[in-house]
């Protein structure tokens, strides 16, 4: 099994929490695991990405053309990191404009429900759900259960479980 | 449970845990991306484990060196850990502790940044250990790391040396799943045993040392343990090898497997980068014709090759600056090997958003006084979020830590003898200052150089990720130190036009900075300080970071993007559609500053 994902945003958005999540997800799951993220003077609202490589991998980072999945927070960020997708990959973006991937308006669902901050996992829920992942759905949510700060834990599952809904209804 | 576990580990948190698994009782740091998380995962371990190890937020890096290099000297185990141009602080008792010495494990992190990503050089502090005469591992992943801390304690005591680990960003910013165990309990008492010769070591005393020094790396470079580990092909590309250590070490590894060439070409990976094993120089000298050495970020195994046949960032054939990501080994290997190259990439990427200071962030309002009091000011400033203030014109120098009031006075004397010298304001956090503000201060003082300082004191380290400052009176682990406050710090360097206010009331801020600049001027004047003081927003604890008003932009809004540019608030976002500034309520932190800005008044603010 090997899978590469990345996961784009800015600052602040929760790419580094998404990231932990689908390490954690692996390492449960039985996989090696090899993630790189941005930290420091990126994190101040500047563009980040996080690479996830799931399987025997050697090194942190994600060749361009190479993701199979990729997770983006906002879509603005296609033109800077859609080159480190595979033609065959499948990318999840925020937003509510169709497009050419799979979309889901993971900001204005957290928004409407009032947890705003929870976009990360909206989108998290909605790209686990379609399909494709190295884990189930089930795994993630005993992963986010885990490792939630306490104050964010209730946040994070609606958040997550939104995602998971806006899988069905679309 | 079992005694081991696997965890999902960033490599700072398997450094810093490493650390404490060995035994370390002492450990000393200075916040600095990428290095930042390893004594706070230290501090969290300790906490959990409840075993007895000193652990601090040192004010700079050479007392860290200094204080932990002590602890050393008794016989226990003790790290100080950095980032790497946190080594040019520590460079004087660093260079010297190779002569001298430890007695107990004594290991330095020093955690490098190729690219740069958030550093001002892409230095590469292996070349330090070479200048200093020191070993220096190389880790090329997270796991890798904590298992080398391991080696580098026993190497340290095995030649009572101090041993270097020498992580890069994609190691400390990667997660793993690393295997992790119990601290280990040394009880080791503490046991300085007097040697002026060695620990006094005047210059008559320092041939035999540096003798001894040389004897020792000589032993260091036959220990076959740490000789590089070997991949080898088969036979079926004679004569011909990689050699790369670090997360270049990994890159190559993938890249070669996904050729089909691993376990086709001698491949080795350098775990000791200095010094380089002896055996290893010969083998490549006599068995090899094609040598590439892919290494970050400067040739430091190259240049210890001596052989003309390696080719690597000194003969051109890698670019001879930047980070080695995958794509730019690929091109190499490729070229390396003959082969035809991959297709390109696809798209050349567009540019990112450029990171800004936070909606809300006491710093922008600072900035936005002291702008708008002095039009025509020279503003020196310095390491730290603030320095993003360049992104709207508020600053004119970043150089090192500390470096902005040394450049204030050099500033002043240029200019002291013309007819209008300009207003200097010189910007400062509150951390910068105590890592190395303060000689520069009394140097300022002393000769008699005019300029105002501000000091940005938002109550934390803030960039790397909110670790105490010293005028709090808290340590590295919560519990109280004794409190060392600014105002005391400026009047004991002889400052004494010493102001205070709330940076969000810019009204009195600038009142504060026309009567500064007017004690700079005045026959007695001076340095003359002013203090701005709102906690930092990302500091969830602070008090003073309630929102309190709720901001709306009127029909009035012309578009004309002042706010945007001079002020660079991210709530402030200019709409498309109806060519105007609105305001995003997700991340607006109410602080009300932006009324100030509008040059049409059409910012308000509602008391919430």
């Amino acid at each position: 099994m090997k899978q590469q994902i990345i996961v784009s945003g800015v600052g602040g958005q929760g790419v580094v929490f998404a990231t932990r999540l689908l390490a954690h997800a692996a390492m449960e799951s039985g996989h090696p695991v090899l993630t790189s993220e941005n930290h420091g003077m990126a994190m101040r609202g500047g563009t980040i990405i996080s690479h996830v490589k799931i399987g025997a991998f050697h090194s942190p980072l994600i060749r361009q053309g190479h993701a199979d999945l990729g997770l983006f927070l906002n879509r603005e960020n296609l033109g800077i990191h859609g080159g480190m997708m595979k033609e065959t990959g499948t990318l999840f973006v925020n937003t509510p404009f169709p497009g050419a991937y799979r979309h889901c308006d993971a900001t204005g669902l957290a928004r409407g429900a009032g947890a705003v901050v929870a976009a990360n996992l909206v989108l998290l829920g909605f790209a686990v759900r379609t399909g494709g992942f190295f884990c189930t759905a089930g795994q993630l949510e005993e992963v986010i259960q885990r490792i939630s700060p306490p104050k964010q834990l209730e946040l994070n599952l609606k958040g997550f479980r939104l995602g998971l809904e806006a899988q069905r209804s679309s | 449970m079992s005694q081991y576990e696997e965890r999902i580990l960033m490599g700072n948190e398997a450094i810093g845990r490493g650390l404490v698994e060995c035994g370390c009782e002492f450990i000393a740091a200075y916040p600095g991306t990428p290095s930042s998380e390893i004594l706070s995962s230290a501090v969290k371990f300790v906490r959990k484990t409840g075993v007895h190890t000193h652990l601090e937020w040192s004010v700079n890096e050479k007392v860290a060196y200094e204080a932990a290099l002590a602890c050393a000297c008794t016989g226990k185990r003790a790290a100080v850990a950095m980032k790497q141009v946190g080594l040019n602080v520590a460079a004087d008792p660093f260079m010297r502790s190779a002569y001298l010495g430890t007695k107990g494990g004594f290991v330095l992190v020093a955690a490098d940044d190729p690219g740069p990503h958030s550093s001002q050089t892409e230095q590469d502090s292996r070349f330090f250990a070479l200048f200093a005469k020191i070993p220096v591992f190389d880790p090329a992943s997270p796991a890798e790391a904590k298992d080398m801390v391991q080696q580098a304690f026993a190497l340290s005591e095995k030649y009572e040396i101090p041993v270097m680990l020498r992580p890069t960003t994609r190691v400390c910013h990667a997660r793993q799943n690393v295997p992790c165990g119990r601290p280990e309990v040394l009880n080791r008492p503490p046991r300085f045993e007097k040697d002026p010769g060695r620990w006094i070591a005047t210059p008559q005393f320092l041939p035999d040392l540096h003798r001894q020094l040389n004897e020792k790396m000589d032993r260091i470079a036959g220990e076959d343990a740490l000789r590089p580990r070997a991949f080898r092909g088969g036979g079926s590309q004679p004569r011909r090898c990689v050699i790369a250590s670090g997360v270049a070490f990994a890159h190559a590894y993938d890249l070669l497997a996904d050729m089909g060439l691993l376990g086709r070409i001698d491949l080795f990976q350098v775990i000791l980068s200095h010094p380089l094993h002896k055996g290893f120089i010969e083998e490549i000298r006599s068995d090899y014709d094609a040598i590439l050495v892919v290494e970050e970020t400067y040739p430091v195994i190259e240049t210890q090759l001596i052989n003309e046949r390696v080719t690597g960032r000194r003969s051109g054939h890698i670019p001879n600056r930047g980070e080695l990501t995958q794509d730019v080994v690929l091109r190499v290997l490729e070229k390396f090997l003959n082969r035809t190259p991959d297709p390109a990439t696809r798209t050349a990427p567009e540019k990112g958003k450029r990171p800004s200071l936070c909606a809300g962030c006491p710093h922008r309002a600072a900035y936005w006084a002291i702008k708008t009091t002095f039009p025509g000011g020279l503003f020196p400033s310095d390491i730290g979020c603030y320095t993003l203030a360049m992104n709207f014109g508020a600053i004119d120098t970043c150089h090192c830590m500390g470096a902005c009031i040394s450049q204030a006075e050099g500033f002043y004397f240029a200019y002291a003898d013309e007819k209008n010298p300009p207003a200097i304001v010189v910007s400062i956090g509150d951390s910068t200052f105590f890592h190395a503000g303060i000689p520069g201060l009394i140097n300022a003082v002393l000769h008699r150089a005019r300029f105002i300082l501000v000091i940005l004191d938002n109550a934390t380290t803030a960039m790397t990720g909110n670790q105490p400052v010293p005028h709090l009176g808290i340590t590295a682990d919560g519990s109280p130190g004794r409190a060392v406050l600014i105002p005391d710090l400026l009047k004991a360097c002889g400052v004494s036009f010493i102001r205070e206010c709330d940076p969000y009331d810019m009204e009195a801020l600038s009142r504060h900075l026309r009567e500064a600049d007017r004690h700079c001027r005045s026959e007695e004047g001076g340095v003359a300080a002013v203090i701005t003081k709102h906690p930092c927003l990302l500091d969830h604890g602070a008090k003073g970071n309630e929102t309190l008003w709720a901001m709306t932009v009127s029909e009035d809004c012309s578009g004309c993007r002042q706010c945007l540019e001079e002020f660079e608030c991210p709530a402030l976002v200019f709409n498309d559609e109806t060519g105007k500034v609105d305001i995003d309520d997700t991340i607006c932190a109410g602080c009300g500053v932006c009324v100030a800005v509008c040059p049409l008044g059409a910012i308000t603010a509602r008391e919430k």
